[in-house]
């Protein structure tokens, strides 16, 4: 299925989820066509942007996405391979350099976000390899003198009716003298071998030998290493500093001033981040010294007071509200948080007089070149992306502001030499960028038979688009972010009075899309309040759901999956309970059935049951493992995580006080697909909204206690 | 002068000794294989061995090594044959990959010492090796497949 052929409202949908649709990309004619390649060569073949030949068979797949662990390097390979007729063991992969041709279909820039490369590459990357076995068959054919509709390819081989064969290696020559065709054929699905299949990971074999090259491990001979001091505060400003210890200490070439503060220059990382400590600053602290996020928190619960901007208004909700025969009010608060990838933030740069090479794992890569070239003072294409490994991207590395590419830009200028730049993990989670802190305060009704009659959610928090060169795309005609209320302003429940509000909070902190976006505070303020109303007469949360969403088969059939597999309502050991979830997001739907206990006040969770349909899946393998990661991601979010501000501080450093599950936390986790025939959804983010709900829900049925706020403290519980 | 073998082989460094041992690997030796994560010994990215026993290059200096056996992931096996790199890739381990050298590091002393590790073995041996992706099951599932492989005398 096509993904220009999406509705437009899941257009937008999709757009402020990928963190950047450009709505206009949309609709270019053609973008779905294929690019030519750029050096068409006559010993090896390449057809179009996507694929290389070589004489040795070798299949060189060139992903327009940055592989981040979501397994693109795998998927969109197979779909290429699976209307070439490829031999999977010849297959191999390669990033993309930054290039037009090599934009997201849907959003017309070169881009890794929303949950979206599988999805936006299935007819691309299935049209570049049905064009490719055309024209081998092509070149067969007039090799042999036959009528190409006689042969047929298999494996890697052009075959015959005589069974003389032909491997593509030996065809690579021949077939690059051949016309593109105009029109390929693309195979029925019933036809697949590849597409459907768990096919292992291509990217296993480098990543389990310490081969594979992230952007920290970039080394190029003359490189220098660059650490800087950032502002303690944002928006904080130099006022003076002192660099005479760092300059005299071993391997250090350089002190310099940039925009972001102070990067020392030295032979290797360590000697830098040894200087780039003994530097003392004098800061001019600005506007934010004094922020702090618990009176953040206090204003957000006063300005949920008031009615926000409309988001959606079915129905009469105050009048509802008002003669409900039952009501509850309830506020959930979470937190700012980091995306904390394994790899911290890291940049090389090659700065010359006319040209500008940047090596670094980016899901950026259009934006990034354009902010680096100005940085640089260089037009566009004067600069070039090597997109590495990244070790783990979760969003940050989608930065409107490109701000650790611009940062490293303008460090290597004053360093005059190669320079990579290595934020430490502190720098890292204190650079700001962070999922921002939000409040829903909610109110609902059920009538006297327990049928909710009217539910009004009001949302306070920072818009992620306000401020970046999407907003005048993604805020058109609103007056509230899409990105701040996905999630609920979609709520599938039939309920006939409905309120979604928004109110946009002005704080001075830099927020940015994390894994699962809107989806991680709305998807957690349904589920747990939707479960509360269910609470109010006593109803099993799962039936009450149910109910609520016969008009959503998609919905049912992932809830009632999860619900079966999880043995819902089935005795469980002593001390034992489940918490049920479902959410839409990124076009695919996803419930979680969670089995909790706690002791001591501490909540262990023991089994996870995730169901997702993600329509035509290509993958299940990478689905799984998917599922499997979203369900820990969220369950780190829901039980340990949170970024405070005192004094306009971080208060968070590290691992140990920002923690991320472990594995003697980790429980058991059991992945299941629909079969489905819809179009294809995203599968990175969609299995985090409904972790953390299910967990509070499973909490408050072992203990009658509400989780109303994350992270999940036994001692806030209501 | 520090020397000490990495791997196998013999190096002498001149390189101040309170350096981490992770960046004289990573940067005088160029075994970028070992990960930086964190610099506090709390992710376990960096672990190697050290005369065959896990520790934390992040934190450890490299004057530590002096006249001692340095193994990396580059040293695991010289083409993936290692029981628990055919158990990663049987498994589908890494997602993003980077905290995979030192979740196999951790994981081939813990084999070592236990064969036939219990799931609370497993526990103890890697809860200080954090994976973001949460690749843990299939970690822990790849450690029982490596256990049996070995027992059943598929490898060394």
């Amino acid at each position: 299925m096509s993904a220009l052929q999406m509705k437009r409202r899941e257009f937008l949908r999709v757009s402020v989820a990928a963190s950047g649709g450009l709505l206009i990309g949309l609709y270019l004619p053609g973008a779905n066509q294929l690019a030519a390649a750029d050096e068409p060569s006559s010993t090896v073949f390449m057809p179009n942007a996507f694929l290389r030949i070589g004489t040795d068979n070798r299949v060189t797949v060139i992903v327009n996405h940055s592989e981040m662990g979501q397994g693109v390097y795998t998927a969109l390979p197979m779909l290429l391979a699976e209307e070439l007729d490829a031999d999977w063991n010849k297959i191999a992969y390669e990033s993309a350099p930054v290039d037009p041709k090599y934009n997201h279909p849907v959003f017309g820039m070169q881009i890794t976000g929303g949950s979206s490369s599988v999805w936006s590459g299935f007819e691309q990357y299935r049209n570049a390899g049905a064009a490719a076995r055309a024209m081998l068959i092509a070149a067969a054919a007039q090799q042999w003198n036959a009528d190409p509709s006689t042969l047929r390819a298999e494996s890697g081989v052009v075959i015959d009716g005589t069974n003389r064969k032909l491997t593509y290696g030996q065809l690579a020559e021949a077939a690059a003298k051949m016309k593109p065709p105009e029109k390929v054929t693309l195979k029925d699905p019933k036809a697949f071998k590849l597409i459907g299949t768990p096919v292992k990971r291509l990217d296993t074999p480098e990543k389990i030998s310490g081969k594979a090259v992230f952007g920290i491990d970039v080394k190029n001979s003359g490189m220098l290493s660059a650490v800087v001091a950032r502002a303690p505060v944002f928006g904080a400003k130099i006022k003076s500093f002192d660099d005479s210890r760092a300059r005299n200490m071993p391997g250090v070439r350089k002190v310099v001033a940039v925009p972001s503060g102070v990067a020392v220059v030295a032979d290797s990382f360590w000697q830098a981040k040894v200087a780039r400590d003994a530097i003392r600053i004098d800061w001019d602290e600005g506007a934010m010294h004094a922020f702090n996020t618990s009176q953040m928190m206090q204003q957000f619960r006063e300005q949920a007071k008031s009615p926000g901007k409309s988001v959606r208004r079915d129905g009469d909700p105050d009048a509802a509200l008002a003669n409900a025969a039952q009501k509850i009010e309830a506020v959930y608060e979470v937190p700012y948080l980091s995306h904390l990838m394994m790899e911290p933030l890291n940049c090389a740069v090659d700065l010359r007089a006319d040209s500008c090479e940047i090596w670094t794992g980016t899901q950026f890569q259009t934006v990034d070149r354009a902010a680096a070239a100005k940085a640089a003072g260089l037009p566009n294409e004067k600069v070039q992306i090597h997109t590495t490994f990244l070790g783990g991207g979760f969003g940050r590395r989608a930065t409107p502001q490109s701000d650790f590419v611009v940062e490293a830009v303008h460090v290597a200028k004053a360093a005059g030499a190669p320079v990579k730049v290595v934020w430490t993990r502190e720098d890292d989670m204190q650079g700001g960028w962070y999922r921002p802190a939000f409040l829903h305060a909610i109110v609902g009704g059920v009538d006297a038979s327990g049928n909710p009659v009217g539910w009004r959610s009001r949302l306070v928090g920072q818009s992620i688009m306000a401020g970046t060169m999407f907003e005048s795309i993604m805020m058109k005609g609103k007056e509230y972010d899409p990105a701040s209320v996905e999630g609920v302003d979609d709520l599938p429940y039939e309920i006939p009075n409905l309120a979604v509000e928004s109110h946009q909070a002005e704080v001075g902190v830099p927020v940015q899309w994390l894994r699962s976006v809107g989806h991680s505070h709305t998807g957690f303020a349904t589920e747990c309040f939707i479960d509360e109303l269910a609470g109010l007469t006593h109803k099993d949360p799962y039936q009450f759901r149910r109910a609520l969403l016969t008009k959503h088969p998609r919905h049912l059939a992932v809830l009632d999956l999860a619900a079966e597999k999880a043995g819902w309502g089935k005795p469980l050991p002593q001390g034992r309970a489940r918490g049920i979830a479902v959410h839409f997001a990124f076009e695919s739907y996803n419930a979680q059935v969670v089995e909790v206990s706690i002791t001591d006040g501490k909540v262990r969770v023991h089994r996870i049951v995730s169901a997702v349909d993600c329509g035509h899946y290509v993958n299940p393998g990478i689905i799984a493992a998917q599922l499997e990661g979203g369900a820990i991601f969220g369950a780190s979010a829901a039980l340990f995580q949170e970024l405070t501000f005192e004094r306009g501080r971080l208060q968070q450093t590290n691992f140990h006080t920002f923690p991320v599950m472990r594995m003697n936390e980790c429980p058991e986790i059991e992945t299941h697909i629909v079969e489905s025939n819809e179009k294809s959804g995203g599968i990175g983010e969609p299995g985090v909204p409904c972790t953390a709900p299910a967990i509070a829900n499973a909490v408050f049925a072992a203990t009658g206690k509400r989780i109303r706020k994350l992270p999940i403290r036994m001692t806030e519980a209501v | 002068l520090i020397s000490f073998s990495v791997n196998g082989q013999h190096v002498s460094l001149e390189v101040d000794p309170s350096t981490p041992l992770l960046w004289v690997l990573r940067e005088n030796l160029g075994l970028t294989g070992t990960k930086y994560g964190c610099g506090i010994a709390q992710c376990g990215a960096c672990t190697v061995h050290l005369d065959g026993e896990t520790i934390r290059s992040c934190v450890a200096s490299v004057s530590r090594a002096a006249g001692k056996e340095v193994t990396t992931i580059e040293g695991l096996s010289p083409d993936l044959s290692h029981p628990l790199q055919r158990a990663w890739i049987a498994e589908d381990v890494p997602q993003c990959g980077y905290c995979q050298s030192g979740q196999l590091m951790s994981a081939a002393v813990l084999l070592r010492e236990k064969p036939r590790p219990s799931d609370e073995d497993i526990d103890d041996a890697m809860t200080g090796n954090i994976c973001r992706c949460g690749t843990y099951p299939r970690i822990r599932k790849a450690i029982h497949r490596a256990a049996a492989m070995m027992t059943a005398g598929g490898a060394k």
